[in-house]
């Protein structure tokens, strides 16, 4: 999935981050601004569009009627799917999800699922009949690097304003509840040093990747390590104090 | 166009044009929905265009041209055009599954119809000019929506057109001819036709028709959809000429011929 | 016959230019007796040719022009590099200044090697064959890419190199602009990104008034509000 970056630029940005710098001047700790533009789609029961530097990422929330799942007959659902629209890069194919797409769905989906982030136990209509089921769609718009964070800043600001749209049956909508905010942060280990939200060059050249969710507890929900480098058990720690830090000025914007 | 559409919502004895001859958010049969255009939306795709068409919000972008993939489909004596249409799984009230069904692939092809015939493909031999159209929230008439946004979108890119292509659909309801017809206009109105148009030439490069029109109806929805279309073109115009606003003094050195004397090497 | 004054305005495709009383020069096109635009760009008369200068768009490369290239692959007998055209670009041993042997041309050039070269030739589908045979054409090492529309190197390079040198004065940088929207700069850390975030503001206000005055007000708060150029 990845464009090919000359030797030039490799070597160029990685002397940066040995330095301590990164080529748009941040910190190697430092997350790129992030905006937030909820209810962006009318048509869903919640949306959001969010831009993590020039990554942009637009996610729609559809809550529907179905049926639940057998082992959990009271329970509404969670279902999130990630495409990587052939816009956001010139990489990206038509087609169905790739295994890149499909990575970032399902570690987004658990971050949000782990920290049992909505209470599907309200969702539900009918045990064993009828639940509410929220699909949670990301549509990756423009791709300058940490997509699974973009996606997740996404999932998470479109749940935050989604409503359920119990008018369908005749009651009063209602807010979908929201009981955790489980906020990923992403490092990429580029040779021996750690960048926190790597831009699309720091993804090229990184080696390893790893993805943690944090709740509002200071507790671990989710971990995803990605590429075919490695990671220390002190590295592994360090990513997770940063991603500590780092989530406290995401969760705030995205319950605000 | 018609979109499978869940009906609870309707009531069976609205209204579609009321003792005024408005319609249902107070348009006249001749009244285009608000339109917003903003070119050069995206970083990635070398060119892109954003538009809101009443309830629609439409993303275009363009690569291109670029090699075309793979390389059998490659023609040795122009690009391809190569348009890909496709809604969101959110963009409609009932959540659409993720990718192409047969609507976007008919869709798909018809725009891509439309833009061969303008854009200059010999100058681009073995290569593919890649058009992408996604509906992010759709309100009725995506594919003109789409297509407008498409042609600001391949001028952003720089590719050379004969003109720009400008589209709008225009409908029956009950016995009236109204243009640019929303959702529920197009549920349960009596035709839809969208038209792309090269508006320069008036050639018609896009034309789809469903619904019941007698020979005099068609003409006069066609010469209402004709003038809109040429209102819409005025708007693409401006949303390019604001991208790019530009003063003389800028430019004053560089002409087509100058040769690039100021090769800084070696120091 | 004289030139008259240059008219610049923003044209779109398929507006109207002239009749019979222009020429059709580059990026228009004719019908019958109309010349018409075929990009979006700005309109130029010279000599009663009228053309179109593009303001955006792909690189697409011309014979002599110095371009920046990255090396996507190697063969036996011929290297393929991205120039940031619609196309790869070839380049043969024969066109290097070096003596290649069949089968050794990894000694010279490798995937993801930067290089310096001029376009030799593009033929009817677009084949493009580049050449190291100039002087200056050679292997870059060290410093940085920052990439730039193609449409707006010139205003990088500005009128009469003005701009470019404007950049180099004040930040001490080798910089090495190819036409293909690809700038090579070397120089100390932190004046490379002040080169790069210089580049950022022409890309972004190309088309502003009084360009050159935000990069010099840029430039002039990085290097410490001096009235110019750094001394020695």
């Amino acid at each position: 999935m990845t464009e090919m970056i000359s030797e030039l630029q490799r070597e160029r940005v990685y002397k940066l981050v040995l330095g301590g710098t990164r080529s748009d001047g941040r910190t190697l700790e430092e997350v790129r601004p992030l905006t937030i533009e909820k209810n962006y789609i009318k048509n869903a029961e919640g949306s959001a569009r969010i831009k993590l530097g020039n990554t942009d990422v637009l996610v729609g929330v559809k809550v529907e009627l179905g049926v639940p799942y057998p082992d959990t007959p009271d329970s509404g659902v969670l279902s999130t799917g990630a495409e990587l629209i052939p816009m956001a890069s010139p990489v990206f194919e038509s087609g169905p999800p790739r295994p890149d797409a499909i990575e970032i769905a399902r570690v987004v989906d658990r971050g949000i699922r782990e920290a049992h982030t909505i209470d599907l136990k309200k969702l539900c209509v009918t045990p064993k009949e009828k639940v509410w089921i929220c699909f949670v769609d990301i549509h990756v718009l423009d791709h300058d690097g940490n997509l699974f964070d973009a996606a997740s800043y996404g999932a998470m600001s479109a749940l935050t304003c989604t409503k359920v749209p119990a008018s369908k049956l005749g009651l009063q909508d209602y807010p979908l509840p929201i009981q955790h905010y489980p906020i990923s942060v992403t490092a990429a280990k580029i040779k021996d040093v750690i960048v926190i939200d790597p831009n699309l060059q720091e993804e090229q050249i990184a080696d390893a990747r790893l993805t943690v969710a944090t709740d509002e507890n200071g507790d671990i929900r989710a971990m995803q390590k990605g590429l075919r480098g490695s990671f220390s058990y002190e590295e592994v720690n360090r990513v997770i104090g940063l991603a500590l830090k780092a989530s406290e000025v995401v969760r705030a914007k995205i319950k605000a | 166009m018609r979109i499978m559409e869940d009906v609870e919502h309707i009531e069976k004895e609205m209204k579609l044009i009321d003792e005024n001859g408005l319609r249902l958010d107070g348009r006249k049969p001749e009244d285009l929905r608000p339109i917003k255009m903003e070119v050069g939306v995206l970083r990635r795709a070398d060119g892109s265009a954003y538009v809101e068409w009443g309830g629609n919000k439409v993303l275009a972008a363009v690569y291109g041209p670029r090699e075309a993939h793979p390389r059998h489909m490659q023609d040795p004596t122009k690009s391809l055009v190569q348009c890909r249409y496709n809604m969101a799984p959110f963009s409609v009230t009932e959540r659409k599954r993720p990718g192409p069904d047969r609507r976007s692939v008919e869709i798909s092809k018809v725009i891509s119809e439309a833009f061969d015939s303008v854009i200059f493909t010999e100058q681009f031999p073995r290569a593919s000019v890649d058009i992408f159209i996604e509906i992010l929230q759709a309100d009725a008439g995506t594919r003109c929506a789409g297509l407008t946004a498409a042609s600001l979108a391949l001028a952003d890119a720089g590719i050379p057109m004969r003109d720009l292509v400008a589209s709008c659909a225009v409908g029956k309801i009950g016995d009236v001819i109204c243009l640019d017809l929303r959702k529920e206009e197009d549920n349960y109105g009596d035709a839809d036709m969208p038209v792309a148009m090269v508006p320069r030439t008036g050639e018609i490069l896009l034309l789809q028709m469903d619904g019941h029109l007698t020979l005099m109806e068609f003409d006069k929805a066609f010469t209402l959809v004709k003038d809109a279309i040429g209102r819409i073109y005025e708007m693409q115009k401006e949303a390019l000429r604001t991208r790019y606003a530009v003063t003389a003094e800028e430019f004053s050195d560089q002409t087509e011929n100058q040769p690039y004397e100021n090769r800084e090497v070696g120091q | 016959m004289e030139s008259g004054p240059v008219r610049r305005e923003i044209v779109i495709p398929g507006e109207r230019l002239g009749g019979k009383d222009v020429k059709p020069g580059r990026g228009t096109f004719a019908e019958g007796d109309e010349v018409f635009s075929s990009l979006l760009g700005i309109r130029s008369e010279e000599y009663g040719r009228v053309g179109v200068i593009r303001l955006s768009g792909r690189y697409m490369p011309a014979p002599d022009d110095f371009v920046i290239g990255t090396i996507t692959d190697r063969g036996a007998s011929y290297w393929l590099a991205n120039i940031n055209a619609p196309y790869p670009a070839a380049l043969h041993p024969a066109e290097t200044p070096w003596r290649v042997d069949f089968g050794d041309t990894g000694r010279y050039l490798e995937v993801g090697d930067t290089i310096l070269a001029n376009v030799l030739s593009v033929d009817e589908i677009k084949h493009i064959e580049l050449t190291m045979q100039d002087q200056d054409a050679r292997r870059l090492t060290g410093g940085q890419m920052v990439e730039i529309s193609p449409s707006k190197v010139a205003r990088l390079i500005g009128k009469r190199g003005s701009m470019i040198a404007m950049l180099k004065d004040f930040t001490r940088c080798r910089i090495l602009v190819g036409q293909n929207g690809r700038a090579w700069v070397d120089g100390e850390t932190k004046d490379m990104s002040v080169v790069a975030r210089a580049v950022e503001i022409i890309e972004e206000q190309a088309q502003v008034v009084g360009l050159t005055e935000s990069v010099r007000a840029f430039l002039e708060t990085e290097y410490g509000m001096r009235a110019g150029p750094r001394p020695g």
